[in-house]
């Protein structure tokens, strides 16, 4: 009971804060409602038992991309300055693609996913059975797809400071 | 009345719960990526739809497949990744800022010569 009342506090949260982040007029505010998204995100993963996900959710991105947005802002709009908003015909138009969209998906998940599936292991995900599959080589495991990442990672932080440098 | 509200709270969350959830997310995103001009603006959407997507597929292995972790690692790649992406994008941002002063992308329609 109380795990239903924290997931629709959660969700309700996470509903009200993504329209909200996307229609304020202060690029700021809207930075912050992403925040809490993304946290109220990390809560959803600690509800369905993945622990390790949610530490990675909150240290990379409610850490680290939040404060490259921070600084993105910072260096590129003074501060207090509003967006002005768009004109009303591509408002709408948008809107109508969104609510189409909205509704076809929700018509295909409420009329295909099979509502009986309620029920999951609720028991905690061991963390040793998590580090063997990240670092093994066999089949199901991700050894290979984790060096990948750390040389993207590399490659990616070069080229940002290689773009972002100050040419003389 | 009072009697529904307490099985409805007292069952267990529905997989369509959280998939209606990301639903929303995901298209909050895509609503803010077709009406804001502020290239900030639209990073900040992109990064509602990926997290939207993200959080798919960790309920869909948890409730599908709760002996695998295939969805999670996915998850877990796909968040470093957007990392990666943030970053440059961020950097080509500042980087335009400096040269046009402006984010906007109706402004943005010099080349360098």
């Amino acid at each position: 009971m109380g795990q239903q009342i924290i997931f629709y506090i959660l969700a309700l949260v996470i509903v009200v804060s993504s329209i909200l982040a996307v229609t304020t007029r202060h690029i700021i505010r809207a930075a912050t409602f992403l925040l809490f998204v993304l946290l109220c995100t990390a809560g959803l993963y600690l509800m369905l038992n993945y622990h390790f996900l949610m530490a990675v959710q909150i240290a990379v991105y409610a850490g680290g991309v939040m404060i490259l947005f921070i600084f993105g802002i910072m260096l590129t709009h003074k501060p207090g300055m509003s967006i002005p908003n768009e004109n009303w015909k591509r408002r709408i138009a948008a809107l109508i693609a969104s609510l189409v969209g909205i509704v076809l998906c929700g018509g295909i998940i409420y009329f295909n996913v099979n509502q009986v599936i309620k029920h999951f292991n609720e028991t905690e995900l061991p963390m040793q059975k998590l580090g063997e599959q990240l670092m093994g080589t066999d089949k199901f495991q991700y050894l290979l797809a984790f060096e990948l990442i750390s040389i993207l990672l590399l490659a990616c932080i070069v080229g940002a400071v290689m773009i972002a440098r100050k040419r003389k | 009345m009072f009697n529904y509200i307490i099985d409805f709270l007292s069952s267990d969350i529905p997989i369509v719960a959280y998939l209606a959830v990301a639903l929303v997310m995901f298209f909050a995103g895509v609503y803010g990526f077709l009406t804001r001009k502020n290239l900030l603006m639209m990073l900040i959407s992109i990064e509602l739809m990926l997290n939207g997507a993200d959080l798919n597929f960790a309920v869909f292995n948890r409730y599908l497949y709760p002996e695998q972790l295939e969805g999670m690692f996915f998850t877990i790649f796909a968040i470093a990744i957007a990392a990666c992406e943030t970053a440059v994008a961020i950097a080509i941002i500042i980087n335009i800022y400096r040269n046009l002063n402006d984010v906007d992308v109706e402004k943005i329609d010099e080349m360098k010569n």
